[in-house]
């Protein structure tokens, strides 16, 4: 018989084994200061990259506060997704620079 | 908000009127230079402010702006080499440029955040002129495809930073 304390460690293994088999890493463009795809859906424990192709700096930036990504000219920039939610994003460099980001369970 | 509306208003009829008072549509050339001094002027306006400023927002978007404005310039700079145009002088880049030498003139008289307020509010009054005349002038007019492109994508900027500005405006109150 298992001790019951292994149980809950055995679910969490098993649970993220199954999360990173399955993590993908999703890419958003910013080029010439329109981020496509402007909806992009993606899983916890993915990684979005964004692949910055401007001759400028831009940022994806969280509005709720939760994150803030450096992009600069002709860079990429990642971040892994730890919470699940809808979260709206923009350049803090170009406001008008706007998307979404859905995170599922 | 009434200093700022006229200001706002000056500098739109003013790129606007220039262009239109030479009864002739700007040529490539022409349009070529605009744009370029129109960088140029905010790049400018952006040093003075970083040597003036004590606000850490304001010196943060001043230093986004030599940035992106000469990122811009250099890509503009390269086109017109490659299209083999040589930017010409005309009366609505000079009439920006001695309008920007006397506004710079007026705020060299500011100190700490009579300074921050009056650079700011200038930002965004000039971003929206440039956009205005961008999108009523300089782009319709423009033949050259590449250059039209590189005005849209001038737009995108120019209506970003005065977002942005709009931003550090309504911080500094």
């Amino acid at each position: 018989m298992m001790p019951r304390s292994t149980l809950p460690i055995v679910a969490a293994l098993t649970l993220a084994m199954s999360v990173s088999a399955h993590a993908a890493t999703i890419q958003i463009t910013m080029e010439n200061l329109v981020i496509a795809p402007a909806q992009a859906t993606a899983k916890v424990g993915d990684t979005i990259e964004w692949i910055n192709k401007d001759v400028l700096a831009h940022t994806a930036t969280a509005r709720n506060g939760e994150w803030d990504v450096m992009l600069p000219p002709k860079k990429n920039g990642t971040l892994v997704l730890k919470k699940p939610g809808t979260i709206e994003y923009y350049c803090r460099f170009h406001p008008n620079m706007k998307a979404t980001l859905t995170v599922q369970p | 908000m009434f200093v700022r509306l006229s200001a706002a208003i000056a500098a739109v009829s003013l790129l606007g009127g220039a262009a239109l008072a030479q009864g002739a549509k700007p040529t490539d050339p022409q349009i070529a230079h605009i744009a370029y001094t129109a960088g140029v002027i905010d790049i400018a306006a952006a040093k003075q402010a970083l040597k003036k400023t004590h606000n850490k927002e304001v010196k943060a978007f001043a230093q986004d702006m030599v940035r992106d404005h000469e990122a811009v310039n250099k890509q503009a700079l390269a086109l017109v080499k490659k299209l083999k145009v040589t930017p010409e002088d005309n009366d609505t880049s000079r009439t920006l440029s001695k309008n920007a030498t006397d506004k710079r003139a007026e705020l060299a008289k500011l100190k700490g955040a009579a300074f921050d307020k009056a650079y700011v509010d200038n930002e965004v009054a000039y971003h929206k002129a440039v956009d205005s005349a961008l999108e009523t002038t300089l782009i319709p007019n423009s033949s050259n495809a590449e250059l039209k492109s590189l005005l849209q994508t001038g737009l995108k900027i120019f209506q970003g930073h005065e977002q942005h500005a709009e931003h550090v405006a309504a911080s500094l109150k």
